[in-house]
């Protein structure tokens, strides 16, 4: 799977270095942005009061 | 593009072909191979949503409550000042705490400060414990309804987060005893000191009761009781944090001397 995204990326090793290096960074930014908030208002909402079933 | 793809035919067929010098092999994608990724990748998300909610989020929430908190905190000293209000100097005391009426849901009404938790450590307090509440950017510490208000006969109860959001009450195991609590309100300063610990099961709504574990008890003191779950990082019980009201004074009095030499020159 990545050995094919790799061989899909354009030009020289440098060049391939710094798309997955931007790749990575705007997918980072995305799970932090969006994704990361949402998931933490699904999963595991923890309790804190006393009193709540 | 045929010409590579020729001699990539007899490397597929056994291994001893690949070791030709100049041979570039390109190995076959195997259904396997996909999976293991996939589930690798789905392993390296855990653990960053992981770093997210317990460190970079955690952080950027507690900045913003605590700048919140501040805001609030000056909102009342500014209010309180064209009214220099005709706070004597009393050596006894101020008498009784002035008690408010609790507000409507969500609305903030105060703001605690715990120098055990930190120099500049402040949290909002707000009315009700619901995600609104704990989960706020700019709250994060709710009270409980129903129990009492600062400076009230019983127990004024409120929750707050162990860890992640903001993480109000992230060092509470850390008190000591006659740690001081400080919750301001728009009236003034409420001082209590801490008492002791009492870890329950989620279920024991009776540690918030006026009488902490005598519903039908009447109560004598002032209570303050701070409620997070414990252990760290988990939900399977609750710590509470009692402490006992001290002494009180008007916003026009200024902070108690302890809390004054923490907070920003007004």
């Amino acid at each position: 799977m990545y050995a094919a995204l790799w061989r899909l990326l354009p030009g020289p090793v440098w060049v391939r270095v710094l798309l997955v290096l931007v790749l990575l960074a705007a997918i980072l930014y995305c799970l932090v942005t969006w994704v990361f908030p949402w998931v933490d208002t699904v999963v595991n909402n923890q309790e804190v009061t006393v009193g709540a079933p | 593009m045929t010409e590579p793809a020729k001699s990539e035919v007899p490397a597929q067929r056994g291994r001893r072909a690949q070791r030709g010098p100049k041979k570039r092999v390109r190995p076959r994608v195997s259904v396997f191979g996909v999976v293991g990724e996939v589930l690798m990748t789905g392993g390296v998300l855990v653990f960053l949503f992981l770093g997210w909610q317990l460190w970079w989020n955690d952080a950027v929430m507690a900045a913003s409550q605590s700048r919140a908190a501040e805001s609030i905190s000056q909102g009342w000293l500014e209010e309180a000042k064209p009214d220099p209000a005709p706070a004597p100097a009393v050596e006894e005391g101020y008498g009784d705490p002035v008690v408010a009426a609790a507000p409507g849901d969500a609305t903030p009404f105060a703001v605690l400060y715990v120098p055990r938790f930190g120099d500049t450590y402040k949290r909002t307090i707000a009315e009700g414990t619901g995600t609104n509440v704990l989960n706020s950017p700019d709250m994060g510490i709710g009270h409980y309804p129903g129990t009492q208000m600062p400076g009230e006969v019983g127990n004024f109860a409120i929750a707050s987060h162990r860890s992640a959001n903001g993480g109000g009450m992230h060092l509470i195991n850390e008190l000591q005893l006659g740690d001081a609590i400080y919750v301001q309100t728009a009236d003034g300063y409420y001082t209590y000191r801490f008492r002791d610990f009492e870890y329950v099961p989620p279920s024991a709504v009776e540690a918030i009761a006026p009488v902490p574990h005598d519903p039908d008890g009447v109560p004598v003191d002032r209570l303050i009781a701070l409620t997070t779950c414990n252990p760290l990082l988990s939900t399977a019980e609750r710590i509470i944090a009692y402490g006992v009201f001290e002494s009180w004074q008007p916003t026009g009095a200024g902070p108690p001397a302890e809390l004054a030499a923490l907070l920003p020159a007004a």
